[in-house]
């Protein structure tokens, strides 16, 4: 939020400062962040806030040639300095080395830590030119990345020297499987870049939720006109009662979420009311100002909901239980009975915060009689759908606008501000905008499921698995969001990725008085897949099995069935994954082994994790449609509906359009997830869109390509050359040329457009869980080296090989790029991530990993080609995480013998676990 | 209307410090994170056009360490060997961002039972210098903060110093220092657990005098007296660490947060008080 402050701005100070070599002259309040002043006043977005409060860097600038943050500055000690951004690095149009390297590299993901990375970096190198690695990450160790890993980032700064830096230029039809450059990644490296909180209409109104301080409450709001009349600056106060159709929800069904709460409260952060203003008063008013009188309530945890007969959260829903999943296959308790081997666990996880950096931004306007909203978001057109429904109006009225989104792996699927600007401006008819405030970010939307699991699992004496059995709990927090889909994800998944011929799972979503539980990265599945490699490794070890080999034996194969009975007909390439790690495996076992003989106070482990995850909706269409057109300047747009949020869409469509309609990468121009202006491509979610909008750019592709070559009645194997005003096809029987300027242009300005779809088949699932939920899986197999001190109860990870099949690389640099991250969030998940509310609402009490936490990761890419995907391809994005933590806790158990059962194993668990077993030094 | 001075003169000041309540800032590096999401509403007395208030002197018997020194400050000062456990921590202050603008006054005075600083400055024996338009008083750190996010400082006064004692002469070839931080990750991280401790060596190859403070484990970093007078006139030799007993962890009152448990940070302390000990006798 824009800082704003009572005083007259004539009785200021000047202040003097460069900006980027700049002389600049101010008169604002000299205690003003100078992140604000840089961003607001003097237009210059490229700083990112991530935080206020020093936590994550991405403010990063240099005062003197020294990085410091940008929010912890008053831009009173600005003056008389010289202040570097990253706008300041390109100079005449030309990128400098160190942005160069980075778009060499793939350091760059969503890209809104990047100019914190940018400004940290060119402080170490304008000292240190040839860095080492440790330089780098001590260097750059303030600043928080949630996509990259890292790791990209300092290969990145350790190659900014090099004499050559060198950017692939695919040849025509060569594009996809080439490790080319992002296409918006200019824009990200050089501060241009616009995110949700970097762009707003110069008369917006700001707009600030009120929000609970309980988790259960009754309220009543007081005399709002008092307020207006003491608050003049107030433009309105919204309620409940001010919102047309005050429910939202992703189902359809199931719009159990209010804007603002209408009278009783369901969890802490909930908001309440709307604050509506200029932005002086909206940053003045203090909460305690506003008339609301509270009657608390004890909250119902998670406990409390699973036992049963708390009351309820929700009169449709007695019982707190949003809903059950179940997938049952044959007769589980007849494997366990004739079993040479069983082996059975209770995991417990608690909330992950999806921590992009990026807090949620945006801007709404009324047009007429159809509401704008320009916002960060992974799904522009469910948000269509739902700001309708809120607003009470056909869905044709309502355009949404993607920004550039700052990260979001789930956590940008559900609506979080649009209801409230949305529903501001269309009553004000004003433009209004918001920016959520770090621990308002992470108080009010959603998390990954806390989940009880407890299962077994059973083998016959050759180490074949006879059955599996499940019972997963998860604390769906107090609105469904997406807990259908993880109580629905889950029971598929829950056997790993492996032959089970008798398998029951079952799973429940409870409602309780936690923050709404949604969708992350994984949908419930890498909390079960804890479950299920622990069970693995305790069976593998009864039958004297090497934990990899018993993994190898069991791998799902093509021709096996699921444990919903489907019959993998292709791409199922997880045996190759272990193969893969298989010779690392053996050395790097022996190496820890031999290691641990001496003894000592550290001791070293290894352990494998496995995954499958399939790709798209779970049994329920998800079609995308993509289009191609060609405008009479020979140049082609896509026009992309799928939202990249960073792992890389913007770049892979084009890919696979340019390859599908033979012309090369740099004759696209891109328009990304505009509702008036793109096709419905889905969400960003579910690892769908490589897969499924892949597949329409490349229908899409073809269908323009075939269209040309009718009208050039060229053949198949023509080759199209795009020119100024024409295209010309060239075979063996010469070339033709096809003239645009003499052709009509549509509405969008082009002559010549196409359109391709592609929905994946899928079949319902019948009560016992059995069909055909997902058209094409992902497999995985990930190797993690750790060291625990016996001591101190600490884990550090030494090294992750990560062996992946993806079907098809379509660009092997982005692929690993969403592996390193995954990865990442994984370690984070096992070792240090835990949301709590009301306590860890910040990034320095909820850790994620920083450049030192995340080791070396050698990438193994598997293409076992999908016959249904964009040229063999199928997705990446969750896959990438679901492994790495359960490798680590097996690594952890390899090391110590103890298994640790409650993440993150923070050092205390690992320590009090150590201490249990007798094994603490 | 709210107040910003930021004065080039101490006199100026400290004259404004009795004038009015005012928050005093330097690197701004503890103020801002405490007001995200809400007004910056207070009248601000801005240190840092103190020029004078900047560096590290040499002055005898003691090392005088200005009010605005930074992290960055300290750590590239050549400085003896009693400091390295202080540098050591300014390696771990946030990241180098935060290292280049918070001072290591600013992490005193803020006085969170987690500052880095503080356990440091125990175990060096540090003096704080406060000043007012009356004169000046120096304080021993250990009385300086009283509790969490409490201090002895007066709204009138300054903290303009902090006095670092040299070790006795034929002590100072001896000494050694050293900090060892817990922390549930690399960088960015508030201790769990800290350490930190310096050793001056006797001529006669045992402990001369040893101070050993805990941060994170009280309301304020302690001091472990009863350790370290139980250790003086020992050899310097890897045995002294195995001296070390839960029982000298008595002045801790380690609370349960999303950190770690009490009872972890008791194990947790005893065990980072081994290996600093480890750590200052090893090839003696």
């Amino acid at each position: 939020m824009t800082e704003a402050f009572d005083i007259d701005t004539s009785d200021l100070p000047e202040l003097a400062f460069t900006v980027n070599g700049r002389l600049v002259t101010l008169r604002v309040p000299p205690v003003r962040r100078l992140s604000d002043v840089l961003r607001e006043e003097l237009g210059l977005t490229g700083t990112k806030v991530g935080c206020n409060a020093g936590d994550c860097g991405a403010c990063t600038v240099r005062i003197d040639g020294r990085q410091i943050c940008a929010c912890l500055t008053p831009v009173g000690q600005a003056a008389g300095r010289a202040v570097e951004s990253v706008e300041g690095l390109a100079r005449d149009n030309r990128i400098n080395r160190l942005q160069a390297a980075f778009h060499r590299f793939g350091a760059a993901q969503c890209g809104i830590c990047t100019p914190g990375m940018l400004m940290a970096a060119s402080d170490l190198l304008a000292h240190t030119s040839h860095p080492d690695r440790q330089q780098v990450e001590d260097a750059l160790g303030g600043v928080l990345c949630r996509c990259t890993g890292y790791r990209k980032i300092v290969e990145a700064v350790l190659h900014t020297a090099d004499p050559e830096l060198e950017f692939l230029v695919p040849e025509t039809g060569r594009a996809v499987g080439a490790p080319v450059a992002k296409t918006d990644g200019l824009a990200k490296l050089t501060g241009t870049e616009r995110y949700g909180a970097d762009s707003a209409p110069a008369d917006a109104l700001w707009l600030r939720a009120v929000r609970s301080p309980h988790g259960r409450a009754r309220f009543r709001v007081g005399d709002l006109e008092a307020l207006r009349r003491a608050w003049p600056g107030l433009a309105a106060v919204l309620t409940a009662a001010e919102v047309p159709v005050n429910g939202f929800g992703i189902y359809p069904d199931i719009k159990d979420q209010p804007a603002l709460a209408d009278g009783i409260v369901r969890y802490r952060g909930e908001a309440v009311l709307a604050l509506v203003g200029d932005a002086e008063t909206i940053e003045t008013l203090p909460d305690d100002a506003v008339p609301i009188e509270w009657e608390p309530l004890p909250p119902i945890g998670f406990d409390q909901a699973r036992a049963g007969g708390a009351p309820a959260l929700h009169e449709a829903v007695p019982d707190n239980v949003l809903v059950r999943g179940r997938v049952v296959k044959g007769d589980v308790e007849q494997a366990f009975a004739g079993a040479a081997a069983t082996a059975e666990i209770a995991v417990e996880t608690s909330f992950v915060e999806h921590a992009y950096i990026e807090p949620e931004a945006g801007y709404a306007r009324r047009v007429g009689d159809r509401i704008e909203v320009v916002a960060c978001t992974q799904t522009p057109y469910m948000d269509r759908d739902e700001i309708a429904h809120v607003l009470g109006i056909p869905r044709d009225r309502v355009r949404i606008v993607p920004t550039a989104v700052g990260g979001g792996f789930g956590g940008k699927l559900d609506l979080s501000l649009q209801p409230l600007i949305a529903v501001a401006a269309w009553t004000l008819n004003r433009p209004v905008r918001c920016i959520y405030a770090r621990p308002e970010s992470m108080a009010s939307t959603t998390k990954r499921h806390p989940a009880q699991i407890r299962a077994r699992a059973a083998a016959d004496a050759e180490g074949r698995l006879l059955g599996f059995d499940f019972a997963g709990d998860f604390n769906t927090g107090a609105y469904a969001s997406w807990g259908p889909t993880v109580a629905n994800r889950v029971p598929v998944h829950c056997t790993g990725p492996y032959h089970v011929p008798q398998v029951r799972a079952l799973t429940r979503a409870l409602y309780t008085n936690d923050p709404p539980a949604g969708a992350f990265r994984g949908f419930g599945v890498p909390q079960a897949a804890i479950a299920h490699e622990a069970l693995m490794d305790d069976l593998a070890a009864r039958l004297d099995i090497d934990p990899l080999e018993f993994r190898w034996i069991n791998a799902l194969r093509v021709g096996q069935p699921t444990a919903t009975g489907q019959v993998l007909q292709a791409s199922c390439g997880l045996a190759a994954c272990l193969e893969a790690l298989r010779p690392r495996w053996q050395t790097a076992r022996a190496a820890a082994e031999a290691a641990n003989r001496a003894g000592g106070i550290e001791c070293r482990g290894v352990g494998v994790g496995c995954m499958w995850y399939g790709i798209g909706n779970t049994s329920l269409s998800n079609p995308s449609t993509m289009r191609v057109g060609l405008k009479p300047n020979g140049r082609i747009t896509l026009y992309n509906g799928a939202v990249d949020i960073g792992q890389g869409s913007n770049t892979i469509m084009v890919q696979i359009a340019a390859d599908a309609l033979g012309v090369p990468m740099e004759r696209f121009d891109l328009i990304m997830g505009d509702t008036d202006l793109t096709e419905d491509a889905g969400k960003t979610s579910a690892s769908r869109q490589t897969f499924v909008s892949g597949k329409a750019a490349e229908q899409a592709g073809a269908a323009l390509r075939a269209e040309l070559l009718r009208r050039l009645n060229a053949g198949e194997d023509a080759e199209l050359v795009l020119e100024q005003g024409r295209v010309q096809a060239r075979d063996a029987a010469g070339a033709r040329m096809l003239d645009l300027a003499a052709l009509p242009v549509d509405e969008r300005g082009d002559v010549l457009s196409a359109t391709g779809s592609f929905d994946p088949p899928t079949t319902p699932l019948d009560a016992d869980g059995q069909g055909v939920p997902y058209a094409s899986y992902g497999f995985a197999a990930q190797m993690a080296e750790v060291a625990v001190d016996l001591e101190l109860g600490t884990v550090k990870v030494l090294r992750i090989v990560a062996a992946h099949d993806v079907g098809r690389a379509i660009n092997p640099i982005q692929v690993e790029g969403q592996i390193h991250g995954g990865v990442a969030q994984g370690l984070g998940l096992a070792l240090m991530e835990e949301y709590v509310p009301g306590r860890t609402e910040n990034l320095h009490d909820y850790l994620i990993p920083t450049f030192g936490d995340v080791p070396d990761i050698e990438c193994i890419l598997i293409e076992d080609r999908e016959p249904l995907g964009p040229y063999g391809a199928k997705g990446i994005g969750e896959p990438a995480l679901i492994p790495t933590a359960p490798a680590i806790l097996n690594a952890i158990h390899h090391a110590t013998g103890v298994r640790i059962t409650h993440v993150p194993a923070t050092p205390d668990r690992v320590l009090a676990a150590l201490q249990a077993h007798g094994i603490a030094r | 209307m709210r107040s910003y001075f930021r004065p080039v003169d101490l006199s100026e000041a400290l004259a404004l410090l009795v004038a009015s309540p005012l928050t005093v800032i330097a690197g701004g590096t503890d103020y801002y994170p405490a007001r995200v999401g809400r007004p910056i509403g207070d009248d601000v007395l801005d240190i840092t056009g103190l020029r004078m208030l900047r560096g590290i002197v040499d002055e005898g018997d003691h090392v005088r360490v200005g009010a605005l020194t930074t992290w960055t400050d300290l750590i590239e000062a050549r400085l003896p060997p009693w400091f390295d456990g202080y540098k050591l921590a300014a390696r771990e202050v946030g990241g180098m961002q935060i290292q280049n603008a918070g001072t290591l006054c600013g992490n005193l005075c803020n006085a969170s039972p987690a500052a880095d600083g503080t356990p440091n400055l125990l175990a060096l024996d540090a003096e704080v210098v406060l000043s007012s338009v009356d004169g000046e008083r120096r304080v021993p750190v250990a009385e300086f903060v009283t509790g969490n996010r409490r201090t002895i400082r007066r709204p009138d006064e300054l903290v303009t110093a902090l006095l670092i004692p040299k070790p006795a002469p034929d002590a100072r070839q001896g000494t050694r220092s050293t900090w060892l931080k817990l922390g549930a990750r690399r960088y960015l991280v508030i201790s769990i657990v800290m350490v930190a401790a310096v050793l001056e060596a006797a001529p006669d190859g045992t402990v001369g005098r040893l101070r050993v403070a805990i941060g994170s484990c009280s309301a304020v970093a302690r001091r472990l007296f009863k350790l370290e007078r139980d250790l003086i006139g020992l050899p310097l030799n890897d045995r002294l660490a195995e001296r070390v007993t839960t029982a000298h962890l008595a002045p801790l009152s380690p609370i349960d947060d999303v950190r770690g448990t009490a009872a972890y940070r008791r194990d947790a302390a005893l065990v980072l008080v081994r290996r600093a000990l480890n750590q200052l006798t090893e090839d003696r």
